[in-house]
């Protein structure tokens, strides 16, 4: 269906190869999952597939892909709007119209298509897709992962061959992120679509998965098992499995649990001796009923919370629950309505927001951090010296745009930490970030953690705090619904439960590094 | 119950036709009963079969658009007089303005032809911004774009994603902002200081809006947008061209009152000129929009209740304008006479008011609850 002959891909502004002699095959009806590292030219590929790489990015790309027998070399990606379907990381980004029908329909009407086909077409994509009720509504008003599904209903609407997806999941909260994932996963089963997918919550894809593909130095497509097994990203599962020798290698929490139904036993019997949470340092931030309210919302109702000096505190719930509202509360930035928030005597707070590069104006990194320390009154370089620890391979005559997300986040962490805060706030550092990169930031959070700072987190993702928070926070409504040790509260719950956790309950290790510590 | 008087959205041209038929009816009248029926009968046309759509809120608007528009044609009648005639309400105290400025009074003696005058005046206006309102409220105007010459589709294209974008950059601007007071900056002090406070903040909104675009492109363009041929596009200018040139000429002899010949009193050159022009426009409309090959999603069918609509603003300017006497609808201001409705008017206000109820109903919930 798909093949790659000799791909190689170029940008016009670097002399980096993004894409290396990529030569591989997918077969029709089959689930394609795509890992690599970030950098790796993941989004390249893919975006290969319907020439948009290319045509909208530049650069240069040799070698040739035929679609369905066809040379696309020539083509530009409208007229493959048949063929292959293409879904971005942020739908709200790529909606033309503005309601629910009108989009699912739009693609049909640039091709053409007669008003009684288009009508049927609509109706059937909406059922597939589970969004019948939303026909009316407002794309704007919808949830995350409600928009995802429209986004996809409405490349399908057209029925074309393949279907590409680069990660489709990235800016969703967990929950809406599994709406889409099974929706994906229907629609592999029902359609025999060929699908296309980079996804970095691969556990939840790679059951489904007939193949993976592996970009990285070279480019290699095989059985799910074999390409994992050799990959330097996958899930903890898998992880596990390959440190372990297991064999056949686990894919499904379910075949975990059986290939550790022994090691269960055993710990059943003799509990594992689990390392306790640090004790904390002296309080150096008390906020007592904080309240924040909006004009049609209660965002925060009530909260109190003690931040102490080398803690990591992770901050979880779903969207909207009013963890962002908390963060820039207790900044002082931000709105607050009633309670009162005390930091010690001169301690500073910084607050990195959700989209890191709304802080970033300057031409170059260097200049950003320059002016970091012009603000701060440090003497020069000091902040791209930090920003060198954080992130040692940064160049500092890049425009800060041109970053991954992972640097940019970087960049403005650096430039906060010039001011030399005690209290450090990060609202959803971990959106946009992959394995790799989260082990970079997860590193930075211990670094900044051993430095006697406090750190608070808002994030989704419980791989992380149970890798890097020693305390964990659970807001739902504007309310505190849980908050103690990380162990207690995550292995505790059905929702937040990290894979490992789900494989070994009910002894609650957390991570593949304290699985292989304690079994031992 | 016949189909096409099922709850459904109605054409909207008819929706416009009828509006434009009330607007021009108004302008033909000053009798206040008469205007003030008009903006009655548009009001529960309006509120009886709009949508719920956010532009089907905005005729509240258009409403106090109105009120606006006759309060400040009597105040200024007040203010300024104009129009005086012998009958006078009150005296105001006058102000003395400097000899340089003849010819405009300040205050002053206020006479009833004065205010009727503005009045009769302001409502005319007013029943005419109404009657627009009504038709922007009742009509789709996603749908009307859409529903216009397949070489105006790009309009509808722009307008669209306009309307999508500026939420959008409101928001980024408020997250910037909001995301610029955690950067510790030095309070402004001179003016350099003050402008890179506002570069701050532009820079960031501005590379959003372009990063978005880039994307929103991308998108469009991976979902077919322009894929139709780009024949016939020479020709279509040149059609496009010789259509402004020969309007121009024709505007320009128009307009310098130019000698014409005329045939049994029809000015023959002038009428080949603007025929012409006209026909040379919809050619160009024709060949540009035969090489787009697009189609509507849904599109509203013209039945019978589009035609009834249409035909009752017909018939209301057909009233007001040739059957009604003239004494009837210009009522006398000096000396003052009570504006009075007769047959012919009463009539043309029932024309009004009847798509309330000819037409079918906007939309209702096809599921029960």
């Amino acid at each position: 269906m798909i093949r790659f002959d000799g791909v190689t891909v170029r940008y016009a502004s670097s002399d980096a190869v993004r894409l290396r002699d990529a030569t591989f095959e997918i077969p029709e009806g089959e689930l394609c999952l795509v890992v690599g590292p970030t950098g790796s030219g993941k989004s390249t590929l893919l975006g290969c597939i319907n020439n948009l790489v290319p045509r909208f990015t530049g650069g240069i790309r040799t070698g040739s892909i035929h679609i369905d027998g066809r040379d696309t070399t020539l083509l530009q990606p409208r007229e493959l709007a048949t063929t292959v379907g293409y879904v971005g990381q942020d739908p709200l980004a790529g909606f033309v119209t503005d309601t629910v029908e009108e989009e699912l329909a739009y693609s049909m009407e640039q091709l053409g298509y007669g008003a009684a086909e288009m009508r049927r077409r609509v109706e059937e994509t909406l059922d597939l897709l589970g969004i019948a009720d939303l026909r009316d509504r407002a794309l704007r008003t919808l949830s995350g992962g409600q928009q995802q599904r429209v986004a996809i209903g409405s490349v399908l609407a057209v029925s074309p061959r393949v279907l590409v997806l680069d990660e489709p999941t990235s800016a969703l909260d967990p929950i809406a992120a599994e709406e889409v994932l099974a929706t994906v996963s229907r629609l592999v089963r029902d359609l025999g679509t060929t699908v296309v997918i980079a996804e970095h919550r691969m556990e939840r894809v790679i059951e489904f998965a007939d193949s993976v593909l592996l970009v990285g130095e070279e480019v290699r497509i095989g059985p799910t098992r074999e390409v994992l097994a050799a990959s330097p990203v996958r899930p903890p599962i898998v992880d596990l499995g390959v440190r372990l020798g297991w064999h056949p290698l686990p894919l499904t929490i379910r075949e975990a649990r059986r290939a550790a139904a022994e090691q269960r036993r055993a710990w059943l019997e003799s509990p594992p001796p689990l390392p306790a949470p640090a004790p904390g340092g002296r309080p150096v931030l008390t906020a007592q009923d904080v309240v924040v309210r909006y004009p049609q919302k209660l965002a925060v109702a009530g909260v109190d919370l003690v931040l102490r000096s080398g803690g990591v505190t992770a901050l979880m719930g779903r969207n909207g629950c009013g963890k962002s509202s908390l963060l820039w509360a207790l900044h002082g930035a931000g709105r607050r309505d009633g309670g009162t928030v005390r930091p010690a005597d001169g301690a500073r707070i910084a607050l990195v927001p959700q989209t890191p590069a709304d802080l970033l104006y300057l031409a170059t990194v260097a200049a950003e951090c320059a002016a970091g320390d012009a603000t701060a009154g440090l003497a020069p370089g000091t902040t791209l010296s930090l920003l060198r620890r954080l992130v040692p391979r940064i160049e500092p005559a890049a425009h800060p745009r041109d970053l991954s997300e992972g640097q940019k986040l970087a960049v403005v962490l650096a430039v906060e930490l010039a001011g030399d805060p005690d209290v450090v706030l990060l609202d959803e550092p971990t959106r946009g970030l992959d394995y790799s990169a989260k082990a970079e930031l997860r590193d930075i959070i211990a670094a900044m953690a051993a430095e006697g700072r406090s750190i608070l987190l808002a994030t989704h993702d419980v791989e992380l705090v149970a890798d890097a928070c020693d305390r964990v926070v659970v807001m739902a409504e504007g309310e505190v619904v849980s908050d103690g040790p990380t162990r207690d509260v995550l292995a505790g719950s059905a929702l937040l439960a990290t894979q490992v956790a789900k494989l070994t309950n009910p002894t609650p290790v957390l991570t593949v590094r304290e699985y292989l510590d304690v079994a031992r | 119950m016949l189909r096409s008087a099922l709850p459904r959205p109605l054409h909207p041209f008819a929706w416009w036709g009828y509006a434009i038929g009330l607007a021009v009816a108004a302008s033909s009248t000053t009798n206040p009963l008469l205007l003030a029926g008009l903006i009655g009968a548009a009001i529960v046309v309006a509120m009886s079969r709009r949508g719920s759509n956010p532009w089907a809120k905005s005729f509240a608007l258009y409403l106090w658009l109105a009120v606006f528009i006759v309060v400040l044609r009597v105040g200024f009648r007040i203010l300024f007089g104009g129009g005086d005639g012998p009958t006078i309400l009150l005296t105001l105290p006058e102000m003395p303005l400097p000899s340089w400025v003849r010819g405009i009074r300040l205050l002053g003696p206020v006479s009833l032809e004065a205010v009727l005058a503005g009045l009769y005046d302001g409502l005319r206006l007013a029943t005419i911004v109404v009657c627009i309102g009504a038709a922007n409220s009742l009509a789709n105007p996603k749908k009307l774009l859409a529903s216009l010459p397949a070489a105006l589709y790009e309009l509808g294209t722009i307008m669209v994603v306009a309307v999508s974008a500026l939420p959008q950059l409101g928001e980024s601007l408020q997250r910037v902002v909001r995301a610029r007071r955690l950067r510790r900056g030095s309070a402004a002090r001179s003016r350099r200081d003050r402008l890179r406070a506002v570069e701050t903040i532009i820079v960031p909104v501005l590379s959003d809006a372009l990063e978005r675009s880039l994307a929103l492109a991308a998108s469009m363009d991976v979902r077919g947008y322009g894929r139709s041929g780009s024949g016939g596009r020479r020709r279509t200018l040149a059609l496009g061209l010789g259509a402004i040139g020969l309007l121009t000429v024709w505007a320009f002899r128009f307009l310098a009152g130019s000698p014409d010949v005329r045939l049994a009193g029809v000015p023959i050159v002038s009428v080949a000129l603007a025929a012409a022009g006209l026909g040379c426009g919809v050619a160009a409309l024709r060949v540009a929009g035969r090489s787009v090959r697009r189609t509507q999603y849904r599109p509203i069918r013209w039945r019978w209740p589009e035609t009834l609509t249409v035909l009752c603003g017909a018939t209301a300017v057909l009233l007001v304008t040739a059957v009604a006497e003239p004494t009837v609808v210009f009522p006398a201001i000096s000396p003052f006479a009570w504006p009075s409705l007769t047959g012919p008017l009463l009539l043309a206000l029932a024309a009004a008011v009847l798509p309330a109820t000819l037409t079918p109903p906007p939309s209702m919930s096809k599921v029960a609850p």
